[in-house]
């Protein structure tokens, strides 16, 4: 999407690189641009205007101006900082680990709206989550399936019929299950237990506000 | 690496590579820095040069605080005017000289040479916190202040040394987070108050 000289928008910090004496690239996740990276002049000085309001996983208000090369950051107010998820030390490893995952995953400029939702719901339930790890895997699965790599969890990839409750397989080359019929001539195929899969489905068929509810064996959780 | 059609002669274009290599001077700045080197004087070139191999040949990394130093021990480590049993933990040796610059701090230092930031790749192994934890085991520390930088990467590492040091009974502190001399009320963000309405002091 072809942006204005000057441009507000909202955005959420997924990563921070030094640039020069005290500026500083950093990497946005944004409703309406998908992800896009700008330039912070000066967010490294205490006394910055800025800086505060651009911390990693921190959602803001940004006024940004077109650069020659990067965009620049002109202003500035945060919106959410998540402050219980960055006081306390496993909450914060599972954050960098979904920032992280979503800059991998994600090409520049690309808008997608529901990725955008998904990380704010994900990162609001993560700072309240008794359990973490149903949080990952509800990102991870929502991620995969709103960039278009939903596992296909319903019918075997070999012979098209519905799965049936048993041991059956699992292989993420392909991107879906196999019944034990099928699943002879995949090369790397794991076994997924019903349970697991019954999970898999709920999370890409739920958003937060229900998935939160889920109650999880502790083996299923990675 | 050649620089444009510019026939350079053969040393001139060796330093022109060198300086090249430094962070922030391109191609341009290069080969205008060689050839002011070239204008210098004599004396004044030869003392650059000498400085640059004593700067690898002269420093040693402290054994005890991991900073760069002339001796090792360094002289903070040795000195008898320091408190022995306060240790402040930094992340790199220009955080340890703004400490210095106060001249409000007698205790000693740890240089960490990184913080935890999972997305480079960088985890505890390779921080100096085995060096850390050696020193305050042998040691007779009573408290040990965290002062690595208000982000999260900081956050996350003084966590993370607060949850090592926790089993150990000694005080561990954090630097206080709030309100920067000239700075202005409007533009802090709601962290930074948060921490500051907390840390009021009486007048």
């Amino acid at each position: 999407m072809a942006r204005p000289r000057v441009y507000k928008t909202e955005a959420i910090v997924l990563k921070r690189i030094n640039l020069g004496e005290a500026d500083s690239i950093i990497t946005l996740y944004t409703p309406n641009h998908g992800k896009i990276r700008a330039v912070a002049k000066g967010v490294r000085r205490l006394k910055s205007k800025l800086g505060g309001h651009l911390d990693l996983l921190t959602r803001s208000a940004l006024l940004l101006a077109q650069g020659r090369n990067l965009d620049i950051i002109t202003q500035s107010q945060s919106i959410e900082s998540f402050l219980p998820l960055k006081s306390d030390l496993n909450r914060i490893s599972c954050a960098f680990y979904v920032a992280e995952l979503l800059d991998q995953f994600t090409a520049e400029e690309v808008e997608n709206y529901p990725i955008y939702r998904l990380l704010n719901a994900d990162l609001l339930w993560l700072c309240t989550a008794r359990n973490s790890a149903l949080v990952l895997r509800h990102f991870e699965l929502q991620l995969l399936s709103h960039l278009g790599y939903q596992p296909e969890l319903y019918h075997c990839l070999g012979c098209k019929s519905p799965l049936t409750p048993q041991r059956n397989l699992f292989s993420a080359i392909s991107g879906g299950s196999f019944c034990p019929d099928c699943a002879g001539k995949e090369p790397v195929v794991r076994p997924i237990s019903v349970d697991a899969l019954k999970v898999m489905r709920f999370l890409l068929s739920n958003d937060h506000t229900s998935a939160r509810r889920l109650r999880m064996r502790s083996d299923l959780s990675h | 690496m050649r620089i444009g059609f510019m026939p350079a002669a053969e040393p001139v274009s060796r330093l022109i590579e060198e300086l090249g290599k430094l962070p922030g001077i391109g191609p341009k700045s290069a080969a205008r820095l060689a050839y002011y080197l070239l204008r210098m004087p004599e004396t004044e070139a030869r003392s650059l040069a000498e400085a640059i191999i004593a700067v690898k040949d002269e420093t040693v990394l402290c054994s005890s605080c991991q900073n760069i130093a002339d001796s090792d021990p360094c002289a903070i480590c040795t000195s008898e005017e320091r408190h022995h049993n306060i240790i402040c933990v930094v992340k790199e040796p220009l955080d340890l000289l703004a400490l210095e610059r106060t001249g409000r701090y007698k205790g000693l230092y740890h240089v960490l040479h990184g913080v935890l930031s999972p997305m480079d790749g960088i985890g505890p192994g390779d921080l100096k916190l085995k060096e850390l934890m050696e020193r305050i085991e042998t040691g007779s520390v009573e408290e040990v202040i965290l002062a690595t930088n208000p982000n999260l990467e900081g956050e996350a590492t003084a966590m993370y040394i607060q949850r090592l040091l926790s089993p150990l009974g000694l005080r561990v502190t954090r630097l206080a987070r709030g309100l920067p001399v000239g700075g202005d009320l409007e533009y802090a963000d709601e962290v930074t108050l948060t921490h500051a309405l907390e840390g009021r002091q009486p007048m």
